[in-house]
């Protein structure tokens, strides 16, 4: 038996068996846990908002998420609330579909993240519960290049819609302790307090050389030291979803009252 | 069939008399990376406990149809399809813990430990002496792995499991934690530590000149 075990016929007998046998096991592993790990993602979502408008208290994130978020969607050519359920519609899938995304060209595409979708969703956060029907916070979906891969974060405004309340990436590839120091709670406290646009209107947040940011300026923010190329991502994402082509209607809307804050 | 004597050894020899960390110094990378909190060090140790277990008793069932010719990458089929069903799983069940291990579940595939026991002991073992040897192995990963992790977390951050063990002075206690400690190269003293320790107890360990 093993005296043929070296033939060509018997090494590939074997290799591409063992491979069946792995794949299916791989498969079926990846395809009956993916609802499981489906929940657990939209659980870490929620969390992650919860954390950027810094209402994170106990472990029950859930009954947390939904005493104090309302999730609404936003047409972010208008920047009118559209009526849609919104736990049914799919961000990440109707940003790469042609039917529900606009195709942005190089001039638009600051973020470099070819398409956007046409309706996002936004999490408007209430301190005292939903019920109250006070808006404390506004947090935006915002995503673009970094150097290795796209950054995922939330970004929470005051009811202003302007002043960053907190700013949480959760889903990034860059390099760990260098452009992975997005993640890093000082270099995110800089945020806080700073303005998303300027008088006129338009993105203000600047990221600086680090060092260079005076700590009471309205818009500045030091950079990552040895992370230029993700800092630099950084600031497109936040150009690209402060500008025209992201938030900025939405925003305007606010400022002028849709969020019916009595 | 091996007595039970036999198989004692197997599973626990590995612990001190033959510690995969401290005697044939292997599987260092990740004892470096995932040893500053006690439940990553404990997620890991039982994730390569389980891989090297099942993955040496797979390729022992099998041995004799492998060509030797490519019996590395048959090898590495194996523990490879192991490490990402437990990388799915741990997405699954231990989301949190998953996230802080992140890339190192998917680098269970190049410990030395798992493929030094394939080849070392499975490629030449009945399947039921691979899979006790592969949960020693296993298990003399997670003692050392433990004891590391004991040490840095309660001196890098003054808890345990996460529970306040040192009240630390920015919380009003007393505690200023040791930021080396949380740095990898803390684990490589602690583990020359360790391995000091050990030769100590059990001369028999000492490298002859």
């Amino acid at each position: 038996m093993s005296n043929n075990n070296e033939s060509i016929g018997k090494t590939f007998f074997v290799v591409i068996g063992l491979c069946l046998i792995c794949a299916i096991f791989v498969a079926a592993s990846a395809v009956g846990l993916r609802p499981k790990q489906a929940e657990n993602k939209l659980l870490d979502a929620q969390k992650n908002i919860l954390v950027a408008v810094g209402m994170l208290e106990g472990t029950d994130i859930k009954a947390q998420f939904d005493k104090h978020v309302q999730v609404r969607l936003v047409n972010l050519d208008t920047g009118d609330f559209v009526d849609q359920d919104p736990l049914t519609y799919d961000y990440r899938k109707m940003m790469k579909d042609p039917t529900g995304s606009i195709k942005l060209d190089e001039k638009d595409d600051v973020a470099k993240i070819k398409t956007r979708a046409n309706i996002a969703p936004v999490y408007l956060a209430y301190a005292e519960g939903v019920e109250s029907k006070k808006v404390s916070f506004v947090v935006l979906p915002i995503h673009g290049y970094g150097l290795w891969s796209t950054m995922h974060g939330f970004i929470a405004l005051d009811k202003d819609g302007n002043t960053i309340k907190g700013l949480n990436y959760y889903e990034h590839g860059e390099t760990p302790g260098l452009g992975g120091e997005i993640q890093n709670p000082t270099w995110v406290a800089q945020f806080v307090g700073k303005k998303l646009l300027d008088d006129a209107g338009n993105p203000a947040i600047k990221i600086l050389k680090p060092g260079n940011a005076i700590p009471t300026s309205a818009s500045d923010v030091d950079g990552l030291s040895g992370a230029t190329l993700t800092s630099k991502g950084v600031q497109n994402s936040f150009t690209f979803w402060a500008g025209a082509k992201g938030f900025a209607p939405f925003l305007t809307k606010v400022r002028q009252g849709a969020l019916n804050n009595g | 069939m091996a007595s039970a004597k036999e198989m004692k050894s197997l599973v626990f020899g590995p612990v001190f008399a033959n510690n995969p960390i401290a005697l044939q110094v292997l599987g260092i990378c990740s004892a470096l990376a995932v040893t500053t909190k006690l439940d990553k060090a404990l997620v890991m140790g039982v994730a390569l406990t389980l891989v090297t277990a099942f993955s040496s008793m797979f390729i022992s069932m099998i041995r004799n149809h492998i060509p030797s010719s490519v019996r590395i990458i048959v090898q590495m089929t194996i523990i490879a399809s192991l490490v990402i069903v437990v990388d799915q799983v741990l997405k699954a069940y231990a989301y949190n813990v998953a996230k802080e291990l992140s890339v190192f579940v998917g680098l269970i595939i190049t410990n030395c430990i798992v493929m030094g026991r394939a080849e070392a002991y499975a490629m030449k073992s009945p399947p039921l002496m691979s899979f006790l040897d592969g949960i020693g192995n296993g298990l003399g990963y997670t003692v050392l792995l433990v004891l590391v992790a004991v040490l840095r977390e309660t001196l890098g951050s003054g808890t345990l499991l996460g529970y306040p063990l040192m009240p630390l002075v920015s919380a009003g206690g007393w505690y200023i934690p040791n930021g080396l400690m949380l740095m990898p190269p803390s684990a490589f003293f602690i583990i020359g530590g360790l391995i000091w320790a050990l030769r100590t107890w059990r001369p028999e360990q000492q490298e002859k000149h």
